[in-house]
């Protein structure tokens, strides 16, 4: 590897696009060392001698919060051979502020001044080439999600980078300071990469990780020397260096930005706000956008979609597969496994796909457009309630989509009990996978008010979650943390970045689809067509035997079957194998399905089994997350038996509620 | 005054940010200094948290913590 280029830069400044323009699929996400933070590297596509490390989006090196000590670490210790700095030309000023810290630190920079095109709509015109003459390194102007500018930005890439000569002029005192810093450094030979001006500044401002950092390498006569020098600099060192600095920046900016939007101009963003935002219309506004995707989902393209895809493979599939096999010759009880097991499993949860796809699109489109950082203000005094933040609603909406994914964005949350409490709700929020349960049962014993029962399942879970936060509240106090939620302008998302992102979901899916759902289908009805005195009917095989053994934990739900027990035991693989068991244990096509249903359970047994499937025990992949972002076995287990508790005892009241209104 | 109480639309100038260390060291970072002009956008529906702009862009602040952020009205 000829150099490392560290990817910095603020949130919401396109770092993202960046990095997959630049790597394309050749990237590899890990954690940091120690800490659950996600670290991506690549190679860059076209620089196949370089590594790109995507270091966290950060606004500053002042290593307050856990993404911040995890950069400044970075760089102090593994010292990249050059950063590459993303800027946001329409939001200079703060995006500067780091850049300055950058640039000052002595490694050489390139600045990749991104979103040129959101600026010039908003009237700011940035000189380029005035900015890299005034800040002395390389400034390629870039428009990062539509791939422009990547050709400049990889020829400056591929030449030899320089670090910066720019030096922030800092009050007499603190130049004092410095100088002198310099001198005992220099005195002491400490050969450390950065440049002394900026180990001196960061040693000033008494940044957490560089104090630790360099009391470990130095020994203690020159850090006595160090802090005497800090403590006799006088004024208040944290705030006229970041003083300077800004002060400094407003001044270029002054020469390399035209027409600076006046502070009380309200632009197209702001109207949407204040309509997204406003006092009455705001939540029910956020509600209705959430009914909006449960109808695209469930309603008008996902289910009429997923009907078709149904029509499709329990016809000529199902059929072809057959013929197919009789022609090769394929032996009877193999013809059966392949069609009445394989094809059975696998398509029922196939045909999902499109319902699964919808959701992730809308959800995308949300995240992209920036609506998600308004919900989070929105929900924020309720989240509060809880012992959250508005930032914990991000993590549990996601959880609609998948609870893994969900588990994994808690790392974006400051406080560790915070996260802990946030990943020990979000399985109460009813995922994809789930859905494939609501829907085969509604359809087949709801003919009305079948999107109302989906909605209430829905609703129960996120009750069930607050209600659990709130008793969570009572034992682990999750402590204030500073709130700070930026609200970037909105913006149209990408078509081919949605697009992407849920042809993933989806391919993922599908992928499961064929592995874990492929591998149970085939164990499932080998042991439904086996018992101990070979081949047997499948109400005397192995898998009645089992489902039989834990059926009567559930009679008192309604559901004391065996084969509601074996689909319960099989959804710990993953909630979408309920659905696939069903069709194998019921011998049943896509099609023939709900009748068979409606003859094993009563309408209120189904309703008590939905809501039992919602809150009970989550996926295996959950739980493997679970314990790998809360670090903790209590935990895990705790939300296991939990889960389960939940679950019989709603489930429980729903059916005697629903005896009641029969 | 503080900017917890400050009215919506009129533009304001930071005086002191009276808060833990760590806080202000992060407030500072983001632009909000002594002396920098600020202005209340909107409240949340609750009127809490607010949205607060300053050097071009927007961050939503809890009352809480605004209550911590010193201010006086620029003419």
């Amino acid at each position: 590897m000829r150099q490392t280029i560290a990817l910095a830069g603020n949130p919401n400044a396109g770092k993202t696009s960046l990095f997959n323009i630049l790597t394309g699929t050749r990237q590899y996400v890990g954690n940091w060392p120690g800490v659950t933070v996600e670290k991506k590297e690549g190679r860059i596509r076209r620089l196949s001698d370089s590594l790109l490390v995507d270091l966290p989006g950060i606004y500053s090196l002042s290593a307050q919060s856990e993404e911040e000590k995890l950069a400044t670490a970075y760089l102090l210790r593994e010292t990249p051979d050059m950063i590459l700095n993303i800027v946001d030309a329409a939001n200079l000023e703060r995006n500067l502020y780091f850049s300055v810290q950058l640039l000052e630190m002595g490694i050489p920079v390139v600045i990749a001044l991104n979103m040129m095109d959101v600026a010039a709509s908003r009237g700011i015109a940035v000189d380029g080439r005035k900015l890299e003459a005034r800040l002395g390194v390389p400034v390629i102007p870039m428009i990062a999600r539509k791939a422009k500018g990547q050709e400049e930005l990889l020829k400056c890439l591929s030449h030899a980078a320089f670090p910066s000569s720019v030096k922030i002029p800092y009050p007499a005192p603190i130049e004092a300071a410095i100088a002198r810093l310099a001198g005992i450094l220099a005195a002491g030979d400490v050969r450390l990469a950065p440049s002394p001006r900026w180990l001196a500044t960061m040693w000033l401002e008494r940044n957490a990780v560089f104090d630790e950092y360099i009391r470990a390498l130095l020994d203690p006569g020159v850090l006595a020397q160090m802090e005497q020098v800090r403590m006799e600099c006088e004024g208040i060192p944290e705030f006229e260096i970041r003083n300077a600095r800004y002060a400094w920046i407003e001044r270029l900016l002054g020469e390399v930005a035209g027409h600076r939007t006046p502070a009380l101009g309200r632009n197209w963003s702001d109207r949407i706000d204040s309509l997204v935002l406003h006092r009455y219309l705001g939540i029910p506004l956020f509600l209705a956008f959430m009914f909006v995707v449960f109808q695209i989902t469930f309603s008008w393209v996902g289910t009429s979609l997923s009907d078709r895809l149904d029509v499709f493979i329990s016809g000529p599939v199902s059929g072809g597969l057959q013929s197919m096999l009789i022609a090769m010759n394929s032996p009877d009880w193999f013809t059966r496994l392949m069609v009445d097991g394989v094809l059975a499993g696998v398509g029922a949860v196939i045909v999902f796909v499109p319902q699964i796809a919808s959701l992730f699109l809308c959800l995308s489109f949300l995240e992209d457009s920036g609506y998600m950082a308004r919900v989070a203000i929105l929900m924020d005094r309720f989240m509060r309630a809880i012992g959250l933040n508005g930032r914990a609603f991000i993590p549990l909406i996601l959880g609609f989509g998948c609870n893994v994914p969900a588990i994994m964005a808690t790392r974006a949350l400051d406080s560790p009990k915070g996260r802990l409490v946030t990943a020990f709700i979000s399985p109460f929020m009813s995922c994809s996978a789930r859905l494939s349960v609501y829907s085969l049962f509604v359809a087949a014993f709801f003919a009305k008010g079948q999107a109302v029962i989906v909605f209430a399942l829905y609703l129960t879970g996120i009750v069930i979650a607050v209600l659990t936060a709130f008793l969570m509240k009572s034992f682990v106090r999750a402590e204030e943390g500073l709130f700070l939620m930026e609200l970037p302008p909105y913006r149209a998302p990408m078509v081919k970045s949605l697009l992407l992102l849920t042809w993933d979901k989806a391919k993922g899916f599908v992928r499961k689809a064929g592995t874990i759902i492929f591998g149970m289908s085939v164990l499932l009805w080998f042991l439904g067509h086996f018992s101990i005195h070979g081949m047997a009917a499948m109400n005397e095989s192995f898998l009645a035997l089992v489902g039989g053994w834990i059926a009567p934990v559930f009679a008192p739900l309604g559901f004391d079957t065996w084969q509601a027990g074996v689909s319960l035991i099989t959804g710990f693989m993953a909630k979408e194998v309920v659905v696939a068991t069903m069709g194998i244990v019921y011998v049943a096509g896509e099609s023939t399905l709900g009748a068979l249903l409606r003859q094993a359970f009563t309408p209120a047994a189904a309703l008590s089994f939905l809501f039992f499937i919602l809150l009970y025990t989550p996926c295996l992949s959950t739980v493997v997350m679970m314990k790998k972002e809360t670090g903790s076995w209590k935990w895990t287990l705790l939300s296991i038996v939990y889960s389960f508790a939940v679950a019989w005892i709603i489930a429980f009241i729903v059916y005697r509620l629903a005896l009641l209104f029969d | 005054m503080r900017l917890s109480e400050y009215a919506v639309g009129k533009k304001a100038r930071i005086t002191r940010l009276s808060m833990t260390d760590a806080n202000r060291k992060r407030l500072m970072d983001l632009g909000l200094l002594p002396g920098t002009e600020v202005e209340v956008v909107r409240k949340a529906p609750l009127g809490d948290p607010i949205v607060v702009r300053f050097r071009g862009y927007q961050m939503g602040f809890r009352l809480s913590e605004a209550s911590h952020i010193e201010i006086v009205a620029v003419p």
